[in-house]
């Protein structure tokens, strides 16, 4: 009797935590849907009202928990709708990647794009690209 | 005197500090004294190990433990204490937090071994001399204890019932905790026994704080003297106290130095430096990347600075090597 194996992969898929704001990425990521880009399926979104909302212990907490990645995502500097939400989050960020560092996070595991809300065509080629990258890295957790 | 309930005091890896603070509380102490037996204060009196497992468990009402936990000595005697102790009590800012030891979380023991024992230039060690967990010697084996890999804050370790923050705690919040014990009027378990606001709530020279802060240039203790009555973060001061629990009595801001954070996070925050990091992020003035990593080239070391006293208990603890394992 013919039986059907399904294969079991066992390759490393890497786990991206995106925190898109509302505004410009997370309509960007809407976009991306409504025109039928396929992109890689990784990279979950959180919406936020404004990436100024993004704590740096959500970056923190979410490679605490798992993720072997984080990607930031919010309107281009001077488009912020609070007027000046993104320059924070740009400066919180900085901040926080020379931190990341010192704890020994891969530079490619932690990501700031800025994406507008008609670049649905971004957000394709950055969730594609970053989960390539991680894919390449490995798992976050098996470093000692 | 066979009813008084029986209080130990135990150090980790710590300075001797807290012990000091113990001795701070100054007449008081005799009234410790006259309420409590005290079993175990190795840094005061001799006590042998034997003894204290002797005593069986629960035996000791309370256990005042500080330090962080780096070797395997250390976490024998705190299973032990946790085992002969009703209640147990992290004090001070390394057994709360991991404390100033807990910096060495940025490297592993064979990095610190190597530093320590072979790279400091005070060092002459052609043999490559190492403290080894069992040497042998005339026939008998030596054993010294493991050092780990990371320090760990108490709870890390055993079950915490509370804590006691500082670095000292301040000898007004010791006492205050032993009369809640003494009283039975403590808070719910896993409390830390001070005030649940922010260090600038407390400060002298919160009103001197302006509205709104846009530094361009970030000073330091070492190579600016700070005004003695202006908010420090409005001069360009690191100061911690926007992410800092009160109860310390502003003992530094009084010395006209900034806060560095020894009291530790307040509820519900999960890692100090973050919190800090964020709150200080959001005062700086640049807008483009390069004048904004210009503007933070005059951090040299953000995690010593944003974490130093919190590093074991922050969310990833310590840094990762980047071998797999």
């Amino acid at each position: 009797m013919a039986t059907t194996t399904i294969p079991v992969t066992t390759a490393f898929e890497p786990r991206i935590v995106a925190f898109f704001c509302n505004w410009c990425t997370y309509t960007a990521s809407d976009l991306a849907g409504t025109a039928r880009l396929a992109y890689e399926p990784n990279a979950p979104v959180i919406r936020v009202m404004c990436s100024g909302r993004i704590d740096p212990q959500f970056v923190l907490k979410a490679l605490q928990e798992g993720a072997d990645g984080v990607l930031i995502g919010g309107c281009h500097p001077g488009d912020c709708h609070y007027q000046e939400g993104n320059y924070k989050t740009l400066r919180r960020f900085r901040l926080l990647k020379r931190i990341l560092t010192q704890f020994g996070v891969d530079d490619a595991r932690v990501r700031l794009e800025w994406i507008s809300a008609s670049e649905g065509d971004r957000v394709q080629h950055v969730i594609n690209e970053m989960t390539d990258q991680l894919r390449t890295l490995g798992p976050w957790h098996a470093r000692n | 005197m066979a009813d008084k309930p029986k209080v130990a005091f135990y150090w980790c890896a710590s300075c001797g500090g807290c012990e000091e603070a113990v001795v701070d509380l100054e007449e008081q102490i005799l009234k410790v004294v006259d309420a409590v037996d005290i079993v175990l204060w190795p840094v005061a009196m001799d006590f042998k190990r034997s003894e204290i497992e002797a005593m069986p468990d629960g035996s000791i009402a309370v256990a005042f433990i500080n330090g962080g936990v780096r070797m395997s000595e250390q976490e024998e005697w705190v299973h032990m204490l946790r085992r002969k102790s009703q209640m147990v009590v992290a004090f001070g800012a390394c057994a709360h937090l991991g404390g100033i030891p807990g910096l060495a979380n940025l490297n592993n023991r064979q990095q610190v071994f190597d530093t320590v024992y072979q790279n400091v230039p005070s060092q002459d060690n052609q043999a490559h001399t190492v403290p080894g967990e069992h040497s042998r010697m005339d026939g008998h084996t030596l054993e010294l204890p493991r050092f780990w890999d990371e320090v760990k804050a108490l709870h890390q370790v055993i079950d915490v019932d509370y804590y006691l923050p500082g670095c000292a705690p301040p000898p007004a919040l010791i006492w205050a905790a032993i009369e809640a014990i003494l009283t039975g009027t403590l808070p719910p378990k896993g409390a830390v026994l001070s005030p649940n606001k922010a260090c600038c709530d407390d400060c002298p020279r919160k009103d001197s704080k302006p509205d709104k802060i846009e530094l361009t240039e970030i000073k330091r203790p070492s190579t600016h003297i700070a005004d003695p009555e202006l908010c420090f973060m409005a001069q360009g001061f690191i100061c911690m106290g926007p992410a800092t629990r009160s109860g310390c009595g502003n003992p530094c801001i009084e010395g006209n130095m900034p806060c560095r954070g020894c009291m530790g996070p307040m509820d519900d925050v999960f890692d100090q430096g973050a919190k800090f990091l964020s709150a200080f992020a959001s005062i700086l003035a640049p807008k483009t990347e390069a004048e904004i990593d210009k503007l933070l080239d005059q951090i040299p070391d953000p995690v010593g600075t944003f974490y130093r006293f919190s590093l074991p208990t922050s969310l990833l603890h310590r840094r990762r090597t980047g071998a797999t394992v």
